[in-house]
């Protein structure tokens, strides 16, 4: 046979095709297998389903203990909707208890991307939350007909007390921007609202776990993945206990019924809040389960807004309970002794000023001046010292120097609480002012009722409750909080570092004494305990929306203090007329336990008053 | 005396080196078709109630059939050739009538609990006949038209029995033995001109959704391959250097003056730029041929006119010659629609199989996505991806080698057999092989539309496996007597 050596030579062609098909499939394969790393992940989404498990959140005592919010088991139905094959549909609305229609709203509501940005037929969908425990228990039995359905296992609160919303906060499901800002999150999840809830989140969630498991091209479950190695179990949730007593909050706030204002009891030893009062206040209970949205929007559009916690958030002007720390910085400053007087001729009357005033004995130095809130007293202090230009330069410099004790007293910016959404109250600088009048335009004068706790001066009631603290402990404080510990965690430091202001201790102890007075002898007499020595000081703001505001800010005992308080009645009138009693009244309650007989008839009228129908105020 | 001493002489001439890799690759088969079975309650690789320890038992029959065929005489393959053919023709025929519609195909003989497919067994038999043909006395392809019609007979007569079973796939694995008649002697241009229609086709399909000069981007881009392609075949195919060079110049020169044109803001729309200019280096060609009596030059511009019109057929072709699930295979294999759970759902999830392996792979058996069944017909035409996803880049590079080296062989084979009868049937061996491999692969990683053809000694079924050992152990059986061949000496 005769070899064609031309033709021999196309083996070459035929070898060189099928080796160019098989260089060209292993670039391919390279590409597929090496350098795309999506088919990867879909081959994850293919085979697992990621089925989250829900830590129990972590549990809220108070300060003896009590439990004040703990947890109760909800269930969701949840779907994969790739998965959902057909099903009789009213067999399962009847199961759900809803009706048909419903049930074609929730389906297209949940297909809408405008309102479920996270929609995808792979993954898991709620569907329906918080079932009741008997349709839950009526569904399980009929899950085997419902393929691509099943029920997730959900926490929700359940609160012993209806009181301390502010407190407390709640909790609500977690929103689109919550799980653009957190990872931890999905959709469905729960997380903290308002309060510490929201403020310690992070311990109260614990760690959600995971289960793997493998599901065929049919979308059912095979069991989990590698025997569940790569599962993972939920941490709890830390437990909280708040620095609160939960009987004192409660007590607080029968008392604050129907008035609008705030209670702020704080020991002064630790900064720890022992009651922390804002009224109209709400039942917790109120934000949970199904009706929450419901609520929460009758709650935004109540008229008094129960969701703003007047007690840190409400700016208010102090009033005379500011004329300690006026006393203070004067005598630090050497503006004044503990002797110096000053007239008071029915107020005070300077360059064709008038700053009114009550009945008492004239001239008075600070203590008595304390005790019977002459404002003519602060007034001339005030005066001496943004006047001294002296000692100072000019008013504005003295001004300066004013505000830095303040500030240092914890006025005019955040004390830094442990919930959120504090106010930092307000307290103007001399380039405020010099705005106002111009520079070297202003004195003492222009701006005399500050040095009342009038005018621009504007405080929450948690400082002014702080200011008390700071006097009790006679010159320093801790940063105010709820909580007293949370488990298996040490505090924040900033809770643990105690705030000295620049002012000597004797001068602290001055004004107790005045206030001490104040009790024993002037405005707050109805303060005085028979076994407690309660130190007090009054305050009645005025304020341009309807009658006075009845404020008190006080401590006890005089020696050794336990609490110290700050309560605040909004167009209430006289600090003495509802201020201290209240004040008194959970002083007393705390210290001693209860009630004294005598003291009786004024729980009684604090319970049954009701200020807001006479505040003068058509529009809160 | 005499038998013995062929027996010994067989051992000794066989070639091990297939035997090596054609065991390897039946071994791996067994363990991927287990892998790609493989359940959560199943037993053993050699439960016989399974797909691998079906496959076992196909491949101990396999083996026996293997031994079978070398012990037979190496002349009775070449003299029974024709009887063989016929056989597997009519046996072919016989089929249409009386298989079973399984999935709209009637493909299937079924005898009790087995089945076979006669279209499997009819390559080996085309083989033979095709072989028989080429070596009858001082046969050349290219000595008249009549051997041409002769063995395109052989070739397209079970093309069209297995078509009339609707087993389409299986008749294009047929189209591979047109490597053979290329190799004995076929006009490359035969192929070359296979070619240019498939990148024609692709290019003007799948670039037909944008507008590149006033017509279908993919229409522009076919028509400046083929300037391209004229260009080539000036130079190489009719070796005319000056031609060639001109007709260059007269495309760029042309081709710059139209971009400088549209700079300006004229635009020259497309049609009416390509087909003068293109017509008017094809008369140019004309007029060198007359002058100098170039054939190659008329070959070439009546090739170019053909690439022209085939270029406007192809949208014709695409939408009424095409039924439309075809339609939509190409049109997914091309990558111009997503359709991840119509069509595309077999080779999406395909893709996602074998790219989920990564490098190494998740291990033998550790394959999520073909355990879970993500992956139709994994046993079968799918199953690559096992491979794939459980031995990763690596195991499934090997496969390709492993096939690659085994095609290599079997072309050095057939090229070393003194006989025309030995070299034909060894080639038409390896064009099988070069088809399913490329086919199916190709199918697998997306590459090609998909045609449901088996994985040689990987893909589950005794017709496919049995099919290629009697392919390849007849080559073997034929190879080891080579020497005793009359036309040897």
């Amino acid at each position: 046979m005769r070899k064609d050596h031309n033709l021999e030579k196309r083996k070459y062609v035929i070898g060189a095709l099928v080796f160019i098909i098989v260089i060209i499939y292993i670039v391919r394969l390279f590409g597929l297998q090496i350098i795309e790393s999506k088919y990867k992940d879909d081959a994850d989404t293919n085979a697992f389903l990621r089925k989250a498990i829900y830590p129990s959140r972590g549990i809220i005592y108070d300060r003896n203990g009590r439990v004040v919010v703990y947890n109760r088991p909800a269930y969701d139905v949840v779907m994969i909707p790739r998965d959902v094959q057909e099903f009789d549909t009213l067999d399962f609305c009847n199961a759900v208890g809803i009706t048909v229609e419903n049930l074609r709203q929730r389906l297209q509501d949940m297909k809408d991307r405008r309102l479920n940005p996270g929609y995808s037929s792979y993954s898991p969908q709620t569907f329906l939350t918080h079932l009741s425990a008997e349709d839950y228990g009526r569904l399980q039995e009929k899950m085997y007909r419902f393929p691509g359905f099943f029920i997730q296992k959900r926490i929700l609160r359940e609160y012993n007390y209806h009181g301390a919303a502010n407190v407390l906060g709640n909790i609500r499901e977690v929103s689109p921007a919550d799980i653009e800002n957190d990872d931890y999150y999905s959709r469905g999840d729960y997380t903290g609202d308002l309060g510490v809830e929201k403020s310690y989140e992070r311990f109260l969630r614990g760690e959600k776990g995971e289960e793997v498991l493998i599901r065929d091209a049919r979308g059912q479950i095979r069991g989990h993945y590698e025997d569940g190695a790569h599962d993972r179990k939920a941490v709890s949730g830390k437990n909280v206990t708040l620095s609160l007593d939960i009987e004192l909050q409660s007590y607080a706030e029968s008392l604050m019924q129907n008035k609008i204002g705030a209670v702020v009891a704080i020991e002064p030893a630790t900064g720890e809040i022992l009651a922390l009062v804002t009224s109209p206040t709400y039942d917790p209970a109120l934000l949970v389960g199904r009706e929450r949205g419901k609520n929460y929007s009758a709650l935004r559009k109540h008229p008094q807004k129960p969701l703003l916690d007047r007690s840190i958030q409400g700016a208010y002007p102090p009033g005379s309970t500011f004329k300690p720390s006026q006393g203070l910085i004067l005598l630090q400053e050497n503006i004044i002794t503990e002797s110096t007087p000053y007239p008071c001729a029915h107020g005070y009357i300077n360059g064709g000023l008038r700053v009114g005033c009550h009945g008492h004995g004239s001239p008075l130095p600070l203590k008595p001046a304390l005790q019977t809130s002459c404002n003519a007293h602060f007034c001339w202090g005030f005066k001496a010292m943004i006047d001294r230009k002296g000692k100072y330069g000019s008013s504005a410099k003295a001004f300066e120097v004013w505000k830095n004790y303040l500030v240092e007293l914890g006025y005019g910016y955040r004390l830094g609480v442990d919930i959120p959404g504090e106010s930092r109250g307000f307290i103007p600088n001399a380039k405020f002012y010099n705005k106002i009048y111009g520079e070297d335009r202003w004195s003492a004068n222009s701006i005399i009722s500050i040095s009342i706790g009038q005018g621009e001066v504007l405080a929450t009631p948690l400082q002014i409750a702080n200011l008390g603290a700071t006097i009790a402990n006679r010159g320093w404080y801790y940063t105010p909080h709820v909580v007293k510990s949370v488990q298996d965690t040490v505090l924040k430091d900033e809770y643990r570092t105690k705030h000295t202001p620049s002012i000597d201790r004797r001068y602290f102890e001055t004004v107790a004494e005045g206030m001490r007075m104040a009790v024993t002898g002037g405005t707050c007499r109805m303060a005085n305990l028979k076994n407690v020595e309660v130190c007090g000081k009054t305050g009645t703001a005025q304020n341009p929306h309807g009658r006075d505001h009845s404020v008190f800010m006080g401590f006890a005992p005089y020696h050794d203090p336990k609490i110290a308080i700050c309560v605040y009645v909004e167009n209430a009138g006289f600090g003495a007329t509802y201020g201290v009693p209240i004040g008194s009244l959970v002083m007393e309650k705390y210290l001693n336990g209860e009630i004294a007989e005598e003291r009786k008839f004024l729980e009684e009228r604090m319970l049954n008053s009701n200020t807001i129908i006479s505040s003068g105020v058509k529009k809160h | 005396m005499e038998s013995r001493n062929t027996n010994h002489s067989l051992f000794r001439h066989i070639d091990w080196i297939t035997i090596v890799l054609y065991l390897i690759l039946v071994t791996a088969g067994v363990f991927s078709i287990y892998a790609a079975s493989y359940d959560f309650d199943h037993a053993s690789i050699f439960a016989f109630d399974e797909f691998s320890g079906k496959q076992i038992r196909w491949i101990g029959l396999s083996l026996a059939l293997a031994v079978m065929l070398l012990v037979f005489d190496s002349r009775i393959y070449e003299d029974y050739a024709f009887p063989i053919y016929f056989t597997l023709l009519a046996i072919m025929a016989v089929t249409i009538f009386v298989a079973p519609d399984i999935k709209g195909s009637r493909s299937w003989l079924v005898f009790g609990p087995m089945s076979f497919q006669p279209a499997e067994f009819g390559k080996f038999a085309t083989s033979l006949a095709l072989a028989r043909l080429f070596s009858s006395y001082n046969f050349s392809l290219n000595a008249s038209r009549g051997n041409y019609a002769k063995a395109l007979a052989i070739i397209f007569v079970p093309v069209v029995l297995i078509l009339a079973q609707k087993e389409t796939g299986s008749a294009l694995a047929y189209m591979a033995l047109f490597l053979v008649l290329y190799r004995e002697g076929m006009s490359g241009m035969v192929l070359l001109t296979a070619l240019c229609a498939v990148v024609i086709f692709v290019v003007a399909v799948k670039y037909s959704g944008t507008m590149f000069m006033g017509i279908p981007t993919g229409e522009a881009v076919v028509f400046m391959l083929i300037m391209a392609l004229m260009v080539l075949l000036l130079s190489a195919y009719c070796r005319h250097g000056v031609a060639a060079r001109n007709v260059f110049l007269w495309f760029a020169a042309t081709g710059i003056v139209t971009w400088i044109l549209s700079l300006c803001g004229i635009d020259v729309p497309g049609l009416a730029y390509f087909i003068p200019v293109i017509i008017v280096a094809c008369l140019y060609c004309v007029f060198i041929s007359l002058r100098n009596k170039v054939r190659r030059m008329l070959v070439t511009v009546g090739g170019i006119i053909a690439a022209i019109i085939f270029l406007f057929s192809v949208n014709i072709t695409f939408t009424s010659i095409l039924r439309e699930h075809q339609q939509k295979r190409i049109m997914v294999t091309l990558g111009m629609v997503d359709d991840p759970l119509d069509t595309g759902y077999n080779v999406n999830q395909a893709k996602i199989a074998i790219g989920s392996g990564g490098f190494a792979g998740k291990g033998f058996l550790n394959g999520t996505q073909t355990k879970l069944k993500y992956v139709p017909e994994q046993h079968t035409d799918f199953i690559y991806c096992t491979i794939g996803e459980e031995q990763g880049f690596i195991g499934s590079t090997a496969v390709l080698l492993l096939f690659l080296t085994l095609i290599i062989r079997v072309i050095h084979i057939a090229e070393r057999q003194p006989s025309a009868f030995g070299r034909v049937y060894g080639y038409c061996v390896a064009s099988f092989f070069i088809f399913h491999l490329a086919i199916n692969i190709g199918m697998v990683i997306g590459l090609c539309p998909v045609i449901g053809i088996p994985l040689p000694f990987f893909s589950y079924g005794g017709s496919s496996l049995w099919s290629f050992t009697i392919l390849l152990f007849i080559l073997l059986r034929i190879d080891a007597s080579r020497r005793s061949h009359p036309a040897y000496f």
